[in-house]
């Protein structure tokens, strides 16, 4: 990846999280915690990778990504707003009483192409879309984002096992491994460890990546497009809370919102980033 | 009605599914390792590349199929009702209803007419189950005539559909030439002013036996068929209960929730009428022949003949 692109990618995540942070501040609740850790795989693909056009949201043969970790809907709001889907003006009623963004993924919502947030479904509607996909020829692809905490759910074992077996070659899982559940740490929580080799053992293409580095992004997602014949998953290490400092690694930022002056101490740190980006 | 042709409506299903594909070419049909039981396999014989199983994995199936709808196919997910409605539900509320998807959903084997296999597959909870859900339509057919005919509204339909079916063969009493299904509309077989039997599914045609002694014993009873339980047809609940001043529902489903509380529900709203309800009692079934089970649970002509004259009796 050239060195340009790479910085308008990194300064596009930043305002994608500054995004973050604005929505879960003024619904005062909310997942920001998952949202950061997601931030810049949800920017590489709206903004590298899918083939989407906000004029025409609901096009037959746009590529899809269902939202299976959909607590972390702010990251898509916010991606989705920056990518020109709808004003970022929405963020700031996020969760509000009469809103348009929900508390979870809803289908309604232009660009969101699937309803998500009970944990372990949207992996099995995006190998519904990918079958889909394969009964017609059509060349769209589909992308899917898992929790690591998510990967507990039984459903997610179903879903990997069936889209091995129909051999869909046009889904990309995508694990955002930032080791922190709502209970605590995963692997004390309920370990879901070794995932790369569960998966493997389940039929998919596996690929490692850093879920903070867009060259490691594009390696990946370009090894899963070439990869035919199974379906790949990217299992990417992230930082849960990535972005702001006092949010990083800590598991209490799961779901809770920032207090004024947090908030103010985010989009401090944010903007600081931004400037410095933007030179 | 020894001499009546009889076919179970899971039977119907896997025809109307097969008979429709040739004109509906974005059927898609899912089935959870039981094809050979629910007949979708009739379906996959002719057309095995709109066929897909999912093995023994009904929530992940659900949530395929919803993926499916949201791509613009029209898919058919077929299991068990004790699987589709019992343990897919959580996937069929958020995954199906939640985003309004356009998914079929094929639930045989409902009801103690299981037989055999006993309480752990007889399920008598899908209709209560799958009605709470906003925007799912239910429809519970009561012969060969109308599944098939069900089968084509809900394609026709936009919307989720719920489609209970049953594993054991049941008269055939509507004309193929004449019948008409419409989605909704309950079906008045019979007028009268005694006492008015809503019956829906198996219990159709034992309503239509228990009409005719009781006409003997100088009861009129008025019989209707309420296929769609949901939207459930007010109109014609009110009208016969209004005319009639006495309701008796029969439904092989608990009485908890099914037929029994989506008549209560109109009646103590619009037209409070004393209503007896015949059904699983709040319990539980077990093995046995099928029709043996069904006479021990009171759901037979007998017993509607004998709670409907003791109700008469007691007006």
């Amino acid at each position: 990846m050239d060195a340009t692109t790479k910085k308008q990618l990194e300064i596009t995540a930043c305002k994608v999280r500054l995004g973050i942070i604005e929505g879960v501040y003024n619904a005062r609740s909310g997942h920001p915690g998952g949202s950061l850790s997601i931030a810049d795989v949800l920017t590489y693909l709206y903004f590298a990778e899918m083939k989407v056009d906000p004029k025409d949201p609901d096009a037959a043969d746009r590529d899809r990504l269902v939202l299976s970790k959909g607590h972390t809907a702010p990251a898509l709001y916010s991606t989705l707003a920056q990518r020109g889907f709808f004003p970022a003006d929405e963020l700031k009623s996020l969760r509000h009483i009469g809103a348009m963004l929900q508390g979870h993924p809803c289908i309604t919502i232009p660009g969101v192409d699937m309803s998500s947030g009970s944990l372990g479904q949207g992996v099995s509607v995006a190998c519904g879309m990918a079958l889909s996909g394969k009964i017609s020829e059509a060349p769209y692809r589909v992308y899917t984002i898992l929790g690591d905490g998510e990967i507990q759910e039984g459903q997610v074992w179903e879903a990997s096992m069936f889209s091995a077996h129909y051999k869909l070659d046009n889904l990309t899982m995508i694990v955002d491994n930032n080791g922190l559940q709502i209970d605590g740490k995963i692997s004390d929580v309920m370990s879901p460890y070794p995932i790369t080799d569960k998966f493997r053992a389940f039929g998919l293409n596996v690929i490692e990546a850093d879920a903070h580095d867009f060259d490691s992004l594009e390696k990946a997602f370009e090894e899963a497009s070439n990869t035919k014949g199974k379906p790949s998953v990217i299992v990417m290490k992230s930082v849960k809370g990535k972005g702001v400092s006092f949010m990083e690694n800590n598991v209490g930022w799961h779901g809770t919102a920032p207090n004024a002056e947090q908030y103010a101490q985010a989009v401090e740190e944010l903007n600081a980033r931004l400037k410095e980006l933007e030179g | 009605m020894a001499d009546v042709k009889k076919i179970a409506t899971r039977e119907s299903y896997g025809n109307a599914l097969t008979e429709l594909g040739d004109k509906y070419k974005d059927l898609v049909v899912l089935d959870a390792d039981l094809a050979a039981a629910t007949k979708t396999g009739i379906f996959k014989k002719k057309f095995p590349d709109r066929f897909f199983d999912c093995g023994i994995a009904e929530s992940n199936m659900m949530s395929v199929a919803a993926g499916i709808a949201a791509t613009g196919k029209i898919p058919f997910a077929s299991t068990f009702a004790m699987f589709a409605a019992g343990r897919a539900f959580e996937q069929v509320r958020n995954s199906i209803g939640y985003p309004h998807l356009n998914v079929k959903i094929g639930a045989t084997h409902a009801g103690i007419s299981v037989g055999e296999d006993g309480a752990t597959h007889q399920c008598n909870e899908d209709i209560a189950l799958m009605r709470t859900i906003p925007g799912m339509t239910v429809i519970n057919p009561a012969d060969d005539v109308e599944a098939r005919a069900a089968v084509e509204a809900a394609i026709l339909h936009q919307g989720p559909v719920y489609m209970h079916f049953g594993r054991l063969a049941a008269p055939v009493f509507n004309d193929p030439d004449t019948y008409k299904f419409e989605l909704g509309k309950g079906v008045q077989i019979r007028e009268g002013k005694d006492i008015a039997i809503f019956a829906t599914g198996l219990m159709v045609a034992e309503a239509i036996e228990a009409a005719k002694v009781l006409a003997d014993k100088g009861i009129d009873a008025a019989v209707i068929n309420i296929h769609t339980i949901k939207p459930i047809d007010e109109e014609i609940i009110i009208k016969n209960a209004a005319r009639c001043g006495l309701v008796l529902t029969v439904e092989e489903h608990s009485i908890i929730g099914g037929l029994g509380s989506t008549v209560a529900d109109v009646l103590s709203q619009n037209c409070p009428t004393k209503l007896v309800k015949i059904g699983v009692n709040d319990e539980f079934g077990h093995s046995g022949p099928a029709v043996d089970l069904l006479r021990q649970f009171g759901l037979c002509a007998d017993n509607i003949i004998a709670k409907a004259e003791a109700a008469v009796k007691s007006k």
